[in-house]
């Protein structure tokens, strides 16, 4: 041990580097990117500090503290603005990017074998961790003096360079903080899936804890690291202490995995792992029921995270009249449109949006079979008493049903929500129309998907593609005025206007034969074709 | 009868034939020894046979139902072990054995009990755990649990050690004891010696000779092991001799069978004082076939 277990670090740090030479700069450059459009958009939206503050009163609610964290709302500067929308979302992608980084580099090297070919090299039994840890460092700092002079080169006057180079210490100082634990974590865990698992709990458990603490007891708040960095309330009184504090955790739980991987074996962890059934059950034993069971838990994280993204859209719903309620020009501008209110006006908006994020659940849920396939795992099923039919239906029901309690989800949510915030309460079968007219189009996108599985399967990623295009040009689109037949070449773009317009039935009875037709071509294709791998 | 008839099997990739007119049959009782070098289409054949890639010419026949169009029926009776067992991660051992089976329909409780203690296997283990010859156990014991009356097992024990290796064969025979098919693909020759009844041997997507191991071995040669009062005189000379060699316990050479007599009666001439002959292994008949006519150097009389 001793100076022993150190052998080599440098070495090993550079390797690391090589390694992820692509991976970490995309991830800082997609942060970056992500953090500088805001503060020119803003000064562009609300350019007098008038314009701010009459939005200050949409975003002083439960609601959007819990969702974004205080702010100073009483001095509400294109620099507070930026700070109070974007820098806790921001940590928080941060702190994932910590988290898939180490993992990668602690158990997911581990567990395939690579940390062994290592150790069996001169180099020390810590060595690769602290290499790790080490890159994982030099990546926040970088990012922290990107972020910090980039915000500060924009030259807006509330924005200093004291103030911006805190907003990215804000940032670093997270990643630090979960490049800490899910380092702790994969000495404990015995997986790459544990680490990440644990890891991601205790980041969506620190986000959690911050927003029921900030609307509570704010003190408490100190006890959640993402508390922390809407403590450092940037652009406005500037607080340092926080990343002092974020520091000083980080070094403590880098030390801990090093005392942990210094008194454990090699491919061991601390968190035993349970052992597994004996037998598999009933629902196991059936094609769909594997099915189901390889994407359980991804179907119930979209399940949760639809509900929730209905639920912050439609925590809103309530702020959006009082906000047009009182701009004479805004509401001569909707009012354009028919007799509909306000929020009637912005839920088909709303829906395009919603329906194509709850098309990427169904689409992966279909696609998972092109993915068995390629790890030749469809040979054990094919190669027993299973058709190819029962096979892709299995996967088609799957992902069918999965659309449909996407849908429906993130409609509860939207209404449960919004009819708690908007005075007279909300239609549940408004909103549930106005969600369900989307089904049929995300049907088709399903029947593309199935479709490409049956005759093009090395092409199955064409249909994100598909989905990506329609998101551009519907979501988009709208601002940038394509011409009509643009969006009319996604299936989104048939789909008529609930509850603005009515539901005619055409369109909806058109896109939904196009579906079916694809669905069975697909079988067609998928019975023909070769399997391969 | 034959339960497995392969005839004129052609198969391309693009431009490419992995398989050029393979043509075999597997009979009712039988163990079959299917071998060949990597990329010489065993498993391309099996995938055929399993109706998982579609034959662009020929004819599969199992049971007397065709492979690709009567796949489901065909696999009720039939059981599958792939060479690389790729499982699910997030699966145990013991899940996947019962899914497996399930999906065959029929169901041998005590079986699988008798069999994972048999393996040494953990059935409570996630599949991500286990190592390839874990993994291997877990398809073999699905495999044998369930009551197929063909058996198609593609470089089954490629990862299992040589006690699991037993384990192994004693549930071939077992199968073949109960009147069960086996067809076995494997590189291990000694196994395939020890277990098959009829061997083919596939090169390039042809089948370049089947038969029982006794009609292979007149196809190739014998190793001789002589010491004689006088030296021998021409036997260079002789058709049929490969390999002449002169050791410090006599004269060592190889014999093309079909020759032998002729060759024993030559070298009797000289006064035989000392003859070991044996048998050639499989591996000679394997190398005869993919060397280059036999220029390559063999290692004298076992």
């Amino acid at each position: 041990m001793g100076q022993n277990a150190f052998t080599n670090t440098g070495k090993l740090t550079r390797l690391i580097f090589r390694l992820d030479r692509i991976r970490i700069p995309l991830w800082i450059i997609g942060l970056a990117i992500f953090t500088f459009i805001v503060p020119p958009t803003f000064d562009g939206l609300y350019p007098s500090q008038q314009d701010r503050d009459a939005i200050t009163s949409t975003l002083a609610n439960p609601a959007m503290t819990a969702m974004l964290g205080p702010g100073d709302l009483e001095n509400y500067t294109i620099g507070a603005m930026t700070a109070h929308e974007m820098l806790l979302m921001t940590a928080v992608i941060t702190g994932l990017m910590a988290i898939l980084l180490v993992t990668k580099h602690t158990r997911a090297d581990e567990e395939d074998g690579r940390i062994e070919m290592i150790r069996s090299l001169p180099s020390g039994r810590l060595s690769y961790l602290n290499a790790t840890l080490a890159v994982t460092s030099g990546a926040f700092l970088l990012l922290t003096l990107v972020i910090g002079f980039g915000l500060f080169g924009f030259g807006i006057e509330s924005m200093d360079l004291e103030g911006s180079l805190l907003y990215g210490a804000a940032l670093g100082g997270t990643g630090l903080v979960f490049a800490g634990v899910t380092a702790v974590f994969a000495q404990l865990s015995e997986s790459s899936r544990g680490t990440i698992g644990w890891s991601v709990a205790i980041l969506l458990g620190a986000y959690l804890f911050r927003a029921i603490t900030d609307l509570s007891n704010e003190a408490l708040s100190w006890l959640s690291p993402l508390g922390w960095v809407t403590k450092a309330e940037v652009y406005s009184s500037n607080n340092w202490g926080p990343i002092v504090l974020m520091l000083a955790v980080a070094i403590l739980l880098f030390v801990i995995a090093n005392y942990l991987n210094s008194i454990r074996d090699l491919e061991q962890g601390f968190i035993a792992s349970r052992p597994g059934k004996r037998n598999a059950s009933r629902l196991l034993q059936s094609p769909i029921g594997l099915a189901f069971r390889l994407q359980r838990t991804g179907f119930i994280s979209w399940a949760i995270g639809m509900y929730v993204l209905g639920a912050s859209y439609g925590s809103i719903f309530g702020d959006l009249e009082s906000f047009f309620e009182g701009n004479e020009m805004y509401q001569q501008m909707l009012q354009l449109s028919e007799g509909a209110s306000l929020v009637e006006q912005f839920i088909p908006t709303l829906m395009v949006v919603i329906s194509l994020i709850a098309t990427i659940p169904p689409i992966m849920a279909i696609n998972k079979l092109r993915g068995e396939e390629k790890k030749g795992r469809l040979d054990h099923l094919l190669g027993r008493a299973v058709s190819r039919s029962r096979l892709l239906g299995s996967y088609l029901i799957l992902s069918v049903v999965n659309g449909f309690v996407m849908l429906s989800l993130s409609a509860i949510g939207l209404w449960s929500a919004g009819n708690a915030v908007v005075e007279n309460g909300m239609d549940f079968g408004m909103l549930f129309g106005a969600a369900f007219v989307y089904y049929p189009a995300m049907l088709v996108m399903i029947g593309l998907a199935a479709f490409l599985n049956g005759f093009l399967p090395k092409q199955t990623s064409l249909v994100w593609i598909y989905i990506l295009y329609s998101f551009f040009v519907l979501y988009l689109g709208n601002m940038m005025q394509f011409p009509n037949w643009v969006g009319q070449l996604s299936p989104f773009g048939h789909v008529p206007q609930v509850p603005i317009e009515d539901a005619t039935f055409m369109p909806l009875f058109i896109l939904s034969v196009i579906a079916v037709g694809l669905m069975i071509l697909s079988f067609i294709g998928f019975r023909k074709r070769d399997i391969a791998n | 009868m034959s339960v497995l008839e392969v005839r004129n099997l052609e198969k391309k990739f693009g431009k490419f034939t992995a398989l050029d007119g393979v043509n075999f049959e597997v009979r009712s009782g039988e163990v079959f020894g299917f071998i060949g070098p990597n990329g010489a289409g065993k498993s391309t054949t099996i995938r055929v046979l399993l109706g998982i890639l579609k034959a662009n010419e020929g004819e599969v026949k199992i049971f007397g139902k065709d492979a690709w169009s009567d796949a489901v029926e065909i696999h009720k009776r039939l059981a599958y072990v792939p060479g690389d067992v790729n499982l699910w991660p997030n699966l145990t051992g013991g899940e996947v054995i019962d899914l497996f089976v399930k999906l065959r329909g029929g169901n041998n409780k005590s079986k699988r009990e008798e069999l994972i203690k048999k393996f040494d296997l953990d059935p409570t283990k996630k599949c991500r755990t286990y190592s390839k010859g874990n993994r291997q156990k877990v398809a073999l014991i699905a495999a044998f649990s369930s009551d197929a009356d063909l058996y198609i097992l593609d470089e089954p024990t490629s990862g299992l050690d040589p006690l699991m290796e037993k384990v192994f064969q004693e549930c071939v025979l077992e199968a073949k004891n109960e009147g069960k098919s086996v067809l076995l693909s494997s590189h291990i020759l000694s196994e395939v010696e020890k277990l098959c009844d009829r061997v083919g041997i596939i090169r390039q997507g042809q089948i370049i000779e089947t038969g029982t191991l006794n009609e292979l071995r007149h196809l190739t040669r014998t190793h001789i092991l002589v010491e004689t009062k006088q030296p021998i005189a021409s036997l260079t000379e002789l058709k049929g001799i490969h390999e002449v060699e002169e050791t410090e316990q006599g004269l060592s050479f190889q014999v093309d069978t079909k020759e032998l007599d002729i060759i024993i009666r030559h070298i009797s001439q000289f006064g035989i004082v000392k003859l070991e002959s044996a048998p050639p292994t499989l591996e000679d008949l394997f190398m005869s076939h993919y060397e280059n006519k036999g220029e390559r150097e063999v290692g004298g009389v076992r």
